[in-house]
């Protein structure tokens, strides 16, 4: 398999950064999954779509907005109506995605080098993010495993609720290196890891 | 001001981007009527108070929403995706545009 570049390039520097005066309040890193796939249904169709997900990745992705499903390894989120993204370390996914969905049914879209995964994660992640998007990212109005979409300042993110203390932000790959870079200066403050 | 996307939850009007009156109807394709397509593009309202507005949650889910906002006091009064039907108090104040239904 060949390696694939990441688009943070030297943005990406691994070790302890910003405040070290306490253990770091956040831990960052890129999961490089091997499919990022986005799922379309048409009005109606939502159901056979959902089911044709479950039956290709294992992913019983609820019908309600936001709603996603966290398994080791994969992933599945909601997060605009009709529209649900699916994250699985694996490669082609997509492929497998498209004879399972028929265009009667909805349409696939294999963003795997389009998009970039960050994962923000230690007891600072809620209070990292905030600095950024304007989202209640407590537990309470963000539960584990839920979806949503936003962006900062025009960099369009899709976050995902991966742990208590752990959100998965999706980006575009153009936009990538920007966004990891803002994103450090944000947690400066408690300090960072980048593993 | 916040806007409550159906979706998405409640977020500030900074994600939205404004689409433009929603009360207004578009003539029937075929017309000719040069005084219809004047006003369908040109003439607008300026009410003050209760007003339908299309807005796009252009910041997050990217659905089209019918907002009916009073423009006096910026109070939201309902949203909903511009693709479903109103609600019977609101659509029988104004009939809904047939466009709004490729909207979203």
């Amino acid at each position: 398999m060949v390696e694939r570049e990441s688009p943070l390039g030297t943005a990406y520097k691994p070790g302890r950064h910003g405040n070290v005066a306490d253990a770091a309040g956040v831990t960052l890193s890129e999961t490089r999954p091997g499919s990022i796939v986005e799922i379309v249904a048409w009005p109606g169709t939502e159901k056979a779509a959902l089911a044709a997900i479950k039956s290709v990745t294992g992913l019983a992705l609820p019908d309600k907005p936001r709603a996603g499903v966290v398994k080791s390894g994969k992933a599945g989120l909601g997060f605009a109506p009709r529209r649900w993204l699916v994250i699985d370390d694996k490669e082609g996914l997509a492929a497998e995605l498209k004879s399972a969905i028929g265009i009667e049914t909805g349409a696939v879209n294999d963003l795997s080098h389009g998009r970039t995964v960050i994962r923000v994660a230690g007891p600072r992640a809620e209070w990292v993010l905030s600095k950024l998007f304007a989202v209640d990212f407590s537990v309470d109005a963000f539960p584990v495993s839920n979806g949503c979409s936003t962006s900062h300042h025009e960099i369009f993110a899709q976050i995902q609720r991966t742990g208590r203390n752990q959100f998965d932000v999706i980006v575009f790959r153009s936009f990538a290196r920007a966004f990891f870079t803002t994103l450090c200066h944000a947690a400066e403050e408690t300090g960072y890891d980048v593993a | 001001m916040r806007i409550s996307c159906p979706y998405c939850g409640q977020r500030d009007v900074v994600e939205f981007t404004y689409q433009g009156d929603a009360t207004v109807e578009r003539p029937d394709p075929a017309s000719i009527d040069q005084n219809a397509w004047n006003a369908f593009v040109y003439d607008r309202a300026n009410p003050a108070g209760r007003h339908r507005e299309l807005w796009q949650h252009s910041g997050g889910c990217r659905a089209h929403l019918v907002v009916e906002r009073d423009t006096v006091n910026h109070v939201i009064h309902s949203v909903a995706f511009a693709g479903e039907k109103q609600s019977p108090k609101t659509a029988s104040k104004r009939k809904s545009p047939s466009r709004r239904k490729a909207a979203s």
